[in-house]
């Protein structure tokens, strides 16, 4: 059978906006395949998105969705959480919307450690806005702030969630579509902050400026660029120059944020009786 | 076992050409600006171009 994506969507929404070869499409997929393994219901579930063309994604969704100001999605998802602990709340956005003008909100998220699961999809530019540098831009690599080559270091999302506080991290790409249900689901069915960081294509604005000719060269990078965690662990570290770890690379279990507040409202209620 | 059918939704196509590349036994071919199926008898059922089409287009009917 054909995978029924259009009963996950809101009806008309297609063809969505994103550019030709746009890995958000992919990604879109994987989520509600996630969604479905996880058998999540569309009144319980919220989607919650900053600005962006990744943060339109929540816009074709038929559940609750929540778009929000730029950088902004996690500290209104964890409004959503707190009001509601009940509730599957999701994030979705760029590299640009979660760790540029999002940066704060998103470590202070990861810190907390509140059930919810964070999906970035990371192309490596600004897209929506025309294709200025972001802080996952390759250093070397052309945006339109940087013709001349990116001078800065850059970001690696998946150790900067690690770093922060995050208790479910993993990688993976848009090109190994099945893995990326496949760890969204592991994320959501984690307790605590979880991050699924997916490596994504911008052809319009990274590509044509970095030498890619087209959509099928991005994706071949990416699946060239891939290697999962256990391969890695036997692999010299020679081979793993320019390489990126995919798979689950962090999972530990701790507190969960909304369970304990429940117990400091329980203590004051009992501190007040 | 009945032939799965192959489907292009054209309206939706933005003629990446992901499937056309991906697809192991060269399904599909680029006919102008979207794909379309060309050899839909050689569909190995490997599903990838119904996972990597990122517009919805792409649809594999297996029974
Ligand atoms: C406060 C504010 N500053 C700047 C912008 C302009 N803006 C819109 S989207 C965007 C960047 C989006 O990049 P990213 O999150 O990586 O998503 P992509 O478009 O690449 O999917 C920027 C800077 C804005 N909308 N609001
Ligand atoms: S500009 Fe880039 S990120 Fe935005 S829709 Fe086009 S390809 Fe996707
Ligand atoms: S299911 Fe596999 S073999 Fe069949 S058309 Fe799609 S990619 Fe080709
Ligand atoms: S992958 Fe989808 S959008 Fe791209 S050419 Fe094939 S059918 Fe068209």
């Amino acid at each position: 059978m054909a995978y029924d994506y259009e009963k996950s969507i809101r009806p008309g929404k297609l063809p969505h906006i994103w550019c030709p070869g746009c890995g958000h499409g992919i990604v879109m997929k994987g989520l509600i395949r996630a969604m479905d393994t996880c058998g999540l219901d569309k009144n319980n579930t919220a989607i919650v998105s900053g600005i962006g063309c990744a943060s339109r994604l929540p816009g074709y969704m038929d559940c609750c969705t929540l778009h929000t100001a730029h950088g902004r999605a996690a500290a209104f998802a964890a409004g959503v959480k707190m009001a509601k602990p009940e509730m599957n709340v999701l994030i979705v956005g760029g590299d640009g919307d979660g760790v540029a003008i999002g940066g704060n909100h998103f470590i202070h998220a990861c810190r907390r450690n509140m059930d919810m699961t964070y999906v970035v999809l990371n192309n490596n530019i600004y897209g929506m806005t025309g294709g200025q540098f972001s802080p996952t831009t390759p250093t070397g690599a052309n945006a339109s702030t940087t013709p001349y080559g990116n001078p800065d270091p850059t970001f690696d999302i998946s150790k900067l969630a690690i770093g922060a506080g995050a208790t479910f991290v993993a990688r993976t790409t848009a090109f190994h579509a099945t893995q990326i249900d496949k760890l969204i689901a592991e994320g959501i069915k984690h307790k605590g902050m979880s991050v699924i960081e997916v490596l994504d294509d911008c052809p319009t604005c990274f590509g044509r400026r970095n030498k890619f000719r087209s959509v099928v060269d991005m994706m071949k990078r990416l699946k060239e660029v891939a290697v999962p965690v256990q391969a890695a662990a036997k692999m010299p570290a020679e081979k793993l120059e320019g390489k990126i770890l995919t798979g689950v690379l962090f999972k530990e279990e701790r507190p969960e944020y909304c369970a304990e507040y429940a117990k400091i409202i329980e203590k004051a209620k009992g501190a007040n009786a | 076992m009945s032939s799965p059918r192959v489907e292009v939704i054209d309206r939706l196509c933005k003629g990446c050409s992901i499937c056309v590349e991906f697809c192991p036994t060269r399904v599909f071919e680029m006919d102008g600006f979207i794909a379309k199926v060309v050899k839909e008898d050689a569909c190995i059922k490997c599903m990838q171009c119904e996972l990597r089409c990122p517009d919805f287009a792409v649809k594999v009917h297996t029974e």
